[in-house]
C-alpha cells in the first residue's frame, strides 16, 4: 500500500541504510536585472534505496529546478546534494556526467528522444556512450519489454506520444540505474496513454528495484508513490 | 569510440542531417579541384604551347658550331633534339622564270636563311600553303633536301612561285611551299629579312658558310622536365663565350607577361571558389550545431563527458570530411574532364592529363575548411549544459561569431596558398574580411530601416502579408543580418567573377589590341624623317610616332668598367654583350609607366636616364647609379633617375634606356617607328622601300599573330575557369539559403496553425526574402565593384571602367534568387502539414 506523508523535514533514515539521494539546505536564486529571485530555499530531503518519492506542486513552484539540482544538471546557490554518498557539487561537471551515466536514468515530459535516431538507436545511446558491446541486444530486449518490439526502426516523429515515452522509459531503464528521475512523465500525454505509461513505469521500477523521484502536478499519480512532498513557493511544505 | 563516431555519422547521414554540410564540402572540394585540375592542365598546355615561340623547351644558341658532345648529350639524356643554322644571304630568282641563271631579269633579295634538321621544330608547328594567300596546313617536318620554303614576302620579292627555282650561293633549289608560320618568328636581327627555310643537309652545297661567316648555330632540346633540367644544368656549366641558353623564362618577355597574367587570373578564380566554400561550410555547420544542441544535452544527461562529446563529434566530422572530400575530388575530376571534353574547342588546344597534385590540394582544402569552420562551432556544442533537457532556453547557441576566427585564419592561409601570390591573396582576403564585417553591420541597419514602423504602416493599409513579412524581418534582425551578409558575400564572389570576367578580360584585350603594330621601320635617317612621315600620311597609314635611336654599349657602372664577365646571369651577360638601342625623348612614351624615381628628361633639367624595370632588375641598376655608355667611340655618363614599366604585349616600340635629348642628340642617330598596315596596303610598303632604299621594313605581322594567338588562348582558358567557379558560387549560394529553411518552416507552420491562409504564408515569406535579397544584392554590388577596382589597379595593372548595368545586376540577382527561394520554400512549407512540421521540430 502506498503511504503518503508530507513533511518539510527529512525522513529519518532507517538504521540499516543510508539514503541514496540526500539534499541538505539546497537553495537556488537567480538574478533578474536588479532583483534577486528565490526559486528554492532550504530544501532538505532524503530518498532511501528502493523508495518512490513524488514531488508535487503548482506550475512555477520550483519542481523542475529541484529535479535538475538533484540530478546535478544545475548548480545550487546553497546547500549540497549527495548521490550514493558522493557530494554532487564537489565533483566537476564531467565527473557528475559520468556519475549520471552510471547511476541515473531520466524520463522527461518532452521525451527528449533524438529525432534523427530510430527507437532502437535512442535506447542504445546510453549503452554506447558507456562503451557496452551488447548495446543492441540489451536495447532490443528493453524495447520488447515496453511493448515496442515491432517499432524498433521507427523514428520518434513516426511514433505516438505514448510510444515515444515508452522508448524514453526503455532508454532510462536499459542501463539499470539506481535512481530514476522523472519530470512530469505524463505531462504531454492523453489520459489513456498516460495510464499505460505510468503502469509501465511502476512495473519497471519494481523489476529493476530502482529508486524513483518523480516531479508531477498530477495528485493521482503522486498517490502511487511511497511518499509525497509538496513544493510551494520554493519551499517543501506540508 | 571510433565505432560509435562512425555509427553517429551513419545515423546523422541517414537522417539527412549531414546532407547540406557534405554537399557544401563536396561542392567546395569539387570546385577547388576542378579548377585545380583544369588550371593544372591549362597551365601545362600553356607552358607547352608557349614553347611554340621557342620551337623547343630549350634552345642553345651559339655564334660558332656546337661541339658534337653537346648534341650527343641531348640524345644521351633521352631528350629530343633538333638543329638549325641561321644566316643572312642573298637569294636570287629569275622573274617569272624557272631558270634564274638565264640572265637579264634576275631578282635578288636579302633573305634570312634558316637551315633546319628533319626533326625541327620540337615544339609548335610549321605551317605551309601551296600558294600565297591559299589556306595553309601544318607540315610534319621542314623542307626536303633540294627544296626550300619561302615566306610570302620573299615569294613576291623574288617573283618565285611554288615550283619555281631559287639560287642560294652555289646551289639552286626548288620552291616547294609558301611558309606561313614558323616558331621563333620574333623580332631579331635575322627576322628583318624575309624567311627562307631550307634543309640543314643542303648547307654545305651552297658554299655560303665559310670561315668568318656570321652564322647562328642553334641546338634545340625538348622532353621530360627532369631530364631537361638536368641537361640544362649540364650545358650551362659548359657554355663558352658567344654561347647562350634560352628557355621560356629568358626567351620572350611578351609571352612571359601573358603567362604570368593568366596564372594570376586562374589563381584568383581558385581563390574565390575557396571563399565560397568557406561560407558554405560555416553555414552548414551552424545548422548542424543548432540541430544537435538537444542531442548533446541528452547525451550529457546520459553521462557523456565534454571531452567525450568533442571527440565523438570531432571524429564524426573527420570521417565526414574524408568521405565528402573524396567525393568532391572525384566530382571535380569528372567535372573538369567532361567540361574540358565539351569545351575543348574553346580552349583551342589539346590538354595534357592533370597531375595528381590538385586532388591532394583538394583533399587538404576540404579538411582544412571543415576543421577551420566546423571545429569551432563543435566546441560550442560540447559546452551545451545538460540542464537544457529540462530548460530549453539553457545553452541556446549564441552568435559566437568569434569562433570563426580560426576558420578565417585557416581560410586565409589556404587562399594565399591557392593564389600562389601573397599580394593577390592578401587583397582578396582583406577585401572579403572587410566586406563580411561591413556587410553584417550594414545589413542589420538596412533591415531595421526596412522593418521600421513607418514602412510597416505604409504597407499596413494593404494585405497583411507584407506586414507579417516585415514583422519577421524585425524579429529576426540579427539572424537575418548574418544571413544577408552571407548571401551578400556569396553574391559578391559571383558578381566579382562576372565583373572581372567581362571587364578585366576586356581591359586585358585592350592591352594587346587587334590593331597592334605589324610593321617596324628601322634605319630612318634624320633627313628622311619628314619624308617618311609625309609618305605614311599620304598612304593612309596615319602619323605613327617616330623615335630616335642611338646604338651604344654599356661600358661602366658607377665608374667601374663593365663587361659581360661582370654578370653571372646569362641573360644579363647577353644584354651587356651587345649594343643597346638607346633613345631620347623629352616626355616618357604614353604607354610606359614610371614606377620609381621621376622623369627628368625635360629640357633644362640635369641629365638623367630612364630605364626599363626588367633590365634594371636584371643588371642591378638602382636609382642614382651612374651609367656610362660608349657610342661610336665617344662616351657619356648619366645617372638613373627613373624606372619605367613597359607593356611588352602591346607590341609597340620600346626602349630599355631613354636619355634626355640634350645628352644624346649629338650622337649618330637613326629613327625607328611602328604602325599597323592592312593587307591591302602591302603595295604601299613596297613603295616605301623603293622610295627610301636604305630603310628596313620589318613585317612583324606573323610574330604579332603568334603572340596574339597565345594571348587569345589564355583568355579562353581564364574565361572557362571563371565559368566553372561561377557555377560553384551559385551552388554555394543555394546552400546558404537552405541553411535557414528549418526555422522558416517551423514559423510558417505556426502561422498556419494560427489561421494564416496559404497566400499569407507565401506572401509574408516573399516580402521578407525580397527585402533581404534587395539588401544583399545592393551590398554585394558595392563590395564587388570595390574589390574589382582594387584588383584591377593594384594587381592586374589595368584600367577598369565602371559599368552601369553592373550596379543593377546585384540587386536584381539578389531579389531574383531570394524570390525563387521564397517560392520553393513556400511550396515546401505548404506541402507538408503544419502538424508534421511542428512534431518534427518539437
Amino acid at each position: 500500500m502506498p503511504r503518503m506523508t508530507a513533511s518539510n523535514a527529512p525522513v529519518p533514515p532507517a538504521d540499516d541504510a543510508r539514503p541514496l539521494l540526500a539534499a541538505k539546505g539546497v537553495g537556488k536564486k537567480v538574478r533578474s536585472g536588479d532583483t534577486e529571485l528565490v526559486i528554492l530555499q532550504g530544501i532538505e530531503l532524503a530518498v532511501m534505496p528502493g523508495e518512490a518519492l513524488a514531488i508535487v506542486g503548482a506550475s512555477g513552484s520550483g519542481k523542475s529546478t529541484l529535479l535538475a539540482l538533484l540530478a546535478g544538471l544545475d548548480t545550487p546557490s546553497a546547500g549540497t546534494v549527495e548521490l550514493d554518498g558522493a557530494d554532487l557539487f564537489a565533483l566537476d561537471e564531467d565527473a557528475r556526467a559520468e556519475l549520471r551515466g552510471r547511476e541515473v536514468g531520466f524520463v522527461f515530459q518532452s521525451f527528449q528522444l533524438l529525432p534523427a535516431l530510430t527507437a532502437l538507436e535512442n535506447v542504445m545511446l546510453p549503452l554506447e556512450l558507456a562503451g557496452r558491446r551488447d548495446a543492441e541486444r540489451a536495447a532490443r530486449d528493453e524495447l520488447a519489454r515496453v511493448g515496442l518490439a515491432e517499432r524498433l526502426g521507427h523514428r520518434p516523429a513516426h511514433l505516438s506520444g505514448g510510444e515515444q515515452q515508452r522508448v524514453a522509459l526503455a532508454r532510462a531503464f536499459v542501463v539499470h540505474p539506481k535512481l530514476l528521475l522523472a519530470d512530469e512523465p505524463t505531462g504531454s500525454l492523453d489520459a489513456d496513454s498516460a495510464a499505460g505509461v505510468i503502469e509501465l513505469l511502476f512495473e519497471l521500477n519494481r523489476e529493476h528495484r530502482t529508486t524513483l523521484v518523480m516531479v508531477t502536478h498530477d495528485e493521482s499519480l503522486a498517490a502511487r508513490c511511497d511518499r509525497v512532498l509538496r513544493l510551494a513557493a520554493g519551499r517543501l511544505a506540508a | 569510440m571510433i565505432g560509435l563516431a562512425l555509427r553517429m555519422l551513419a545515423r546523422d547521414a541517414r537522417a539527412g542531417e549531414l546532407r547540406l554540410l557534405a554537399a557544401a564540402l563536396a561542392v567546395a572540394v569539387a570546385s577547388v579541384t576542378s579548377v585545380g585540375f583544369f588550371a593544372d592542365r591549362v597551365s601545362q598546355a600553356l607552358l607547352r604551347d608557349a614553347h611554340q615561340l621557342l620551337g623547343a623547351d630549350l634552345a642553345l644558341v651559339s655564334d660558332h658550331p656546337w661541339a658534337s658532345a653537346v648534341s650527343e648529350e641531348i640524345a644521351r639524356r633521352g631528350l629530343e633534339r633538333a638543329q638549325a643554322e641561321s644566316f643572312v644571304s642573298m637569294a636570287q630568282a629569275g622573274a617569272g622564270d624557272a631558270t634564274p641563271s638565264a640572265g637579264a631579269s634576275l631578282r635578288s633579295q636579302l633573305a634570312g636563311v634558316k637551315a633546319v634538321s628533319a626533326s625541327y621544330p620540337l615544339r609548335g608547328t610549321l605551317r605551309i600553303a601551296p600558294a600565297p594567300g591559299a589556306p595553309d596546313a601544318p607540315a610534319a617536318h621542314g623542307p626536303a633536301p633540294g627544296t626550300v620554303w619561302l615566306d610570302e614576302r620573299l615569294v613576291s620579292a623574288l617573283g618565285a612561285p611554288v615550283g619555281g627555282r631559287v639560287r642560294l650561293g652555289a646551289r639552286e633549289f626548288t620552291v616547294a611551299a609558301v611558309l606561313t608560320l614558323e616558331p621563333e618568328r620574333g623580332i631579331g636581327f635575322f627576322n628583318l629579312a624575309p624567311r627562307l627555310l631550307m634543309n640543314l643537309a643542303d648547307v654545305p652545297s651552297t658554299e655560303l658558310v665559310q670561315t668568318g661567316s656570321r652564322v647562328t648555330y642553334t641546338l634545340y632540346a625538348a622532353g621530360p622536365r627532369a631530364a631537361r633540367r638536368a641537361f640544362e644544368r649540364w650545358a650551362r656549366a659548359r657554355l663558352e663565350r658567344g654561347q647562350r641558353l634560352e628557355d621560356l623564362e629568358s626567351g620572350r618577355p611578351e609571352v612571359r607577361a601573358s603567362i604570368e597574367r593568366a596564372q594570376r587570373f586562374l589563381g584568383l578564380t581558385a581563390l574565390l571558389a575557396a571563399i565560397l566554400a568557406g561560407v558554405a561550410i560555416a553555414l552548414g555547420t551552424r545548422r548542424f550545431v543548432e540541430r544537435h544542441l538537444d542531442a548533446c544535452a541528452v547525451m550529457r544527461c546520459l553521462g557523456a563527458t565534454q571531452a567525450r562529446l568533442l571527440a565523438l563529434y570531432g571524429l564524426e566530422f573527420l570521417a565526414l570530411g574524408l568521405a565528402a572530400s573524396t567525393v568532391g575530388c572525384f566530382g571535380g575530376y569528372v567535372a573538369q574532364e567532361a567540361l574540358a571534353g565539351t569545351l575543348g574547342s574553346l580552349i583551342g588546344t589539346e590538354l595534357p592529363a592533370p597531375t595528381p597534385l590538385p586532388a591532394l590540394q583538394g583533399f587538404l582544402v576540404g579538411l582544412v575548411l571543415l576543421l577551420g569552420f566546423a571545429l569551432p562551432p563543435l566546441v560550442q556544442l560540447k559546452n551545451v549544459p545538460a540542464l537544457r533537457v529540462i530548460r530549453r532556453e539553457a545553452g541556446r547557441s549564441r552568435g559566437a561569431y568569434a569562433v570563426y576566427a580560426a576558420g578565417a585564419a585557416a581560410l586565409t592561409g589556404l587562399l594565399v596558398w591557392q593564389a600562389g601570390d601573397v599580394r593577390l591573396g592578401a587583397y582578396v582576403v582583406g577585401g572579403f574580411a572587410l566586406a563580411a564585417a561591413g556587410f553584417a553591420v550594414l545589413a542589420w541597419l538596412a533591415l531595421r530601416v526596412l522593418a521600421s514602423a513607418r514602412v510597416a504602416r505604409f504597407f499596413g493599409a494593404g494585405s497583411s502579408a507584407p506586414r507579417y513579412g516585415l514583422a519577421n524581418l524585425r524579429r529576426h534582425a540579427r539572424g537575418n543580418a548574418v544571413q544577408v551578409a552571407s548571401l551578400a558575400l556569396g553574391l559578391t564572389a559571383v558578381l566579382l567573377l562576372g565583373f572581372t570576367r567581362n571587364d578585366l578580360v576586356d581591359a586585358w584585350r585592350r592591352a594587346a589590341p587587334p590593331d597592334a603594330p605589324n610593321r617596324f621601320v628601322l634605319g630612318i635617317q634624320p633627313d628622311q624623317v619628314a619624308g617618311v612621315k609625309a609618305f605614311l600620311a599620304s598612304h593612309g597609314i596615319g602619323a605613327p610616332e617616330i623615335f630616335p635611336m642611338v646604338r651604344g654599349r654599356l661600358v661602366a657602372e658607377n665608374g667601374r668598367p663593365v663587361s659581360e664577365k661582370s654578370f653571372a646571369d646569362e641573360r644579363a651577360r647577353h644584354l651587356v654583350e651587345r649594343e643597346f638601342n638607346l633613345s631620347f625623348a623629352a616626355e616618357p612614351p604614353g604607354y610606359n609607366r614610371i614606377v620609381a624615381g621621376r622623369w627628368a628628361n625635360a629640357r633644362g633639367q640635369p641629365a638623367g636616364l630612364s630605364v626599363e624595370q626588367g633590365i634594371a632588375e636584371r643588371l642591378g641598376w638602382k636609382l642614382g647609379d651612374e651609367l656610362t655608355f660608349s657610342v661610336g667611340g665617344q662616351t657619356f655618363t648619366a645617372p638613373v633617375t627613373s624606372v619605367r614599366k613597359l607593356r611588352w604585349d602591346s607590341m609597340k616600340v620600346n626602349f630599355f634606356v631613354i636619355g634626355p635629348p640634350a645628352l644624346l642628340e649629338g650622337f649618330p642617330t637613326s629613327f625607328i617607328t611602328a604602325f599597323r598596315v592592312a593587307p591591302a596596303q602591302d603595295a604601299a610598303m613596297n613603295a616605301l622601300t623603293q622610295g627610301f632604299q636604305n630603310l628596313t621594313v620589318v613585317d612583324i605581322g606573323a610574330a604579332v599573330r603568334q603572340a596574339q594567338g597565345v594571348i587569345d588562348q589564355l583568355i579562353s582558358a581564364v574565361q572557362f575557369v571563371f565559368l566553372f567557379a561561377l557555377g560553384a558560387g551559385v551552388l554555394v549560394l543555394y546552400s546558404a539559403l537552405v541553411a535557414t529553411e528549418d526555422e522558416r518552416r517551423r514559423e510558417a507552420a505556426v502561422m498556419r496553425v494560427c489561421g494564416a491562409s496559404r497566400a499569407q504564408v507565401a506572401g509574408s515569406q516573399r516580402v521578407e526574402f525580397l527585402a533581404m535579397g534587395l539588401v544583399a544584392g545592393a551590398l554585394a554590388t558595392v563590395g564587388a565593384a570595390a574589390i574589382g577596382q582594387l584588383l584591377a589597379l593594384r594587381v592586374f595593372d589595368l584600367e577598369l571602367p565602371l559599368n552601369g548595368w553592373e550596379l543593377v545586376a546585384g540587386p536584381v540577382a539578389g531579389v531574383a534568387l531570394l524570390s525563387l527561394n521564397a517560392w520553393v520554400s513556400a511550396r515546401k512549407v505548404l506541402k507538408t502539414s503544419p502538424a508534421l512540421t511542428l512534431r518534427e521540430s518539437s
